[in-house]
């Protein structure tokens, strides 16, 4: 009887609003209204060209952020990510030099030392059970060591290959290819995190490990893939760098660790995990691509431009990262 | 007994970083070329004061449970700062430490109040706020250099030595340590530091004053960070904004804490273990130039150092009884 009953119990359809969260619509408002902000300085700011290549240049970022928010889905945090940038450009640069074989193999090669480095990460954190911003710190010191040791504390002489060159700075019916590299792993990314039990594995951690594992789910293996997943996204980000610029140089990467970490947060992923998706950290990049370019467009010198970036995020983040109070 | 074994578990952590340190510095000193002469130990306690004034910084807030990833860029701002006031007369120079030191004081104010009003997590919220005190930084010292007239008097007399033998940071350290850490660490506030950093619900429960403990730790964070910058001022004569500098101080900050002993889950540990920590971490990283290694292979050696005394942690893993203590 009160099955039926039940049954008969329309759930009430989740409508439009409900589905878009605050903080993703806070994240493309605040975009539309730098668009506007930048227009009023100068209408090429609505151009499609503009709009595209800012697009790419946020692709880099984009492929980056994308593991990073994996990690801080688990509550966790990966500050590896300068150094396997890095260390992912220098190897698959390095191959290249290896004759036509090589050349085929620059961009697995590169993608798998990136794999091994958050490897050890997440080795680290899932089975040493030490907590990650340490291991992380330490393994991206000895990620540098080696790279140091490698090229002898100089720029690399190895270029990139025609392939990375390609992905990075190519364009396919107008549309340049890290754009479209980065749409891919998105979609990769949200059918991941959405529709495959490692993905709902990832937010069950982030939430609750002791009750995650309790459930069934091999933690540690999870969290072990996670590390593994963003080291290679890490490093497929350096890879792209590499062909874009044309070779690798030494602390490239140290330029993407806090803008990623920030891209993510702001897309209102929570840095204790567990809460988040992938549409947010589009917007976070998006975002964080745009105001670094409004600012150097503007032509405001580098500590006003460190001061408003700093400024801008607090903001944002009093506008929504607010927890909720414990009282 | 017992209680002696309780006092021991509670200072391990320092005791290790200790031990590590002096294991490290025999190392260094045997190997090197002028031996244990006050000079060479001069030289080993200002680059280790430095770096000790930052990791005490980051202690007090890792204490809290939380971190503080803009020590390093206030370090940076308060050495740039203090490049431009330690000009003149010592009453003037008197002025300008103050004027640096509250500097700092304010910069950990705004951190307190962002984490306790603004109810944000501390590693992201220090990350915004490190990015504004470094732009403040380059905005007043575009250039590294410093002010004319610059005053050294009280540098020279800072990182020499007392009757000749001392080095005189490492005095100014110990009084520092017993001027400010040990009457904070019995005071309430410090107590309440450490409630807060256990399980700030229970510390709220118990009537612990949670907001003035880590308003007080964010604030004696600013204050040791600026320390830290005035002395690098001590060393350098000058100011330099310098991004890499700063990033690699926070990061520092870090690995010297944890191996110092004090947990970055919060509520265990000491500042004297993150001198100690600073210490061997620096001692580690000199103890290449002894051994006339290639200087490519130092940051190797100390990543590899640095990962394998971090794994010291996992030590941990043995005494678990139960799988589900792993996921505390």
């Amino acid at each position: 009887m009160t099955t039926e009953k039940l049954d008969t119990v329309k759930a009430p359809r989740p409508n439009w609003t409900s589905r878009i969260d605050l903080p993703v619509a806070t994240a493309f408002g605040c975009i539309i209204l730098l668009l506007l902000i930048g227009s009023l300085y100068s209408p090429n700011f609505l151009s499609p060209e503009y709009l595209l290549q800012q697009l790419k240049v946020g692709a880099f970022l984009g492929v980056i952020a994308t593991g990073m928010m994996l990690v801080i889905l688990l509550g966790q945090i990966d500050l590896s990510v300068p150094w396997a940038v890095t260390l992912g450009a220098m190897m698959a640069s390095a191959a290249t030099a290896y004759g036509p074989m090589g050349e085929v193999l620059a961009i697995p090669f590169g993608v798998l030392c990136g794999v091994l480095m958050g490897l050890v990460n997440g080795i680290g954190v899932a089975y040493l059970r030490i907590p990650s911003m340490i291991v992380t710190l330490a393994v991206n010191v000895v990620a540098q060591g080696l790279m140091v040791a490698y090229t002898g504390g100089f720029a690399p002489v190895d270029s990139a290959s025609p392939a990375m060159r390609y992905l990075a700075a190519g364009t396919l019916m107008g549309i340049p290819n890290a754009v479209i590299v980065w749409a891919v792993t998105g979609i990769l990314a949200v059918f991941l995190l959405g529709r495959t039990t490692f993905g709902r594995a990832i937010y069950g951690i982030g939430n609750k490990e002791a009750a995650a594992y309790l459930s069934g789910v091999p933690t540690q293996r999870v969290v072990m893939i996670a590390f593994a997943l963003c080291g290679g996204l890490a490093a497929f980000g350096g890879v792209l760098l590499a062909g874009y610029a044309g070779k690798a140089a030494q602390s490239m990467g140290d330029a993407y660790l806090l803008p990623a970490i920030a891209a993510v947060v702001l897309g209102g992923t929570s840095i204790l995990g567990g809460r988040g998706n992938y549409l947010g950290t589009i917007a976070g990049v998006i975002l964080i691509t745009l105001l670094q370019s409004i600012l150097s467009v503007m032509q405001i010198a580098e500590f006003g431009r460190q001061i408003i970036y700093g400024g801008v995020i607090i903001v944002m983040l009093l506008l929504y990262g607010r927890e909720k109070s414990g009282r | 007994m017992i209680g002696l074994r309780y006092r021991f578990a509670e200072q391990r952590g320092m005791l290790l970083a200790l031990a590590i340190f002096i294991l490290m510095f025999t190392l260094y000193v045997a190997n090197h070329p002028a031996g244990f002469t006050p000079n060479v130990v001069q030289t080993a306690a200002n680059k280790g004061v430095l770096l000790a004034l930052v990791a005490m910084a980051q202690t007090f807030v890792v204490l809290t449970a939380g971190i503080d990833l803009s020590v390093g860029m206030i370090f940076i701002l308060a050495n740039c700062l203090a490049s431009y006031l330690l000009v003149g007369t010592p009453v003037s120079v008197a002025l300008g430490v103050s004027g640096v030191l509250l500097t700092g004081l304010a910069c950990g104010a705004v951190n307190g109040l962002l984490v306790i009003y603004g109810r944000l997590q501390p590693i992201v919220i220090t990350i915004a706020t490190g990015a504004v005190f470094f732009g403040i930084a380059l905005w007043i010292r575009p250039y590294p250099g410093s002010a004319d007239g610059f005053s050294s008097d009280l540098a020279d007399a800072l990182t020499g030595k007392v009757f000749g033998v001392f080095p005189a940071s490492l005095l100014f350290l110990i009084v520092l340590v017993l001027v400010v850490w040990v009457p904070f660490r019995r005071s309430v506030v410090g107590r309440a530091v450490y409630a807060v950093g256990s399980s700030e619900p229970a510390a709220y429960m118990s009537g612990v004053p949670v907001k003035r403990a880590k308003f007080t730790a964010y604030v004696l964070s600013g204050l040791f960070a600026a320390m830290g910058g005035l002395f690098m001022t001590f060393f350098t004569y000058s100011g330099e904004a310098s991004l890499a500098n700063g990033n690699t101080y926070t990061l520092s900050s870090i690995a010297a804490v944890v191996l110092g002993g004090v947990s970055l889950f919060g509520g265990r540990g000491s500042a004297i273990g993150a001198i100690f920590g600073a210490l061997a971490f620096r001692a580690i990283g000199d103890l290449l130039f002894v051994f006339d290694f290639d200087p490519l292979w130092q940051p190797l050696f100390q990543g590899v150092v640095l990962l394998l005394a971090v794994s010291l942690g996992a030590a941990r893993l043995f005494q678990v009884r139960n799988r589900l203590d792993l996921f505390t």
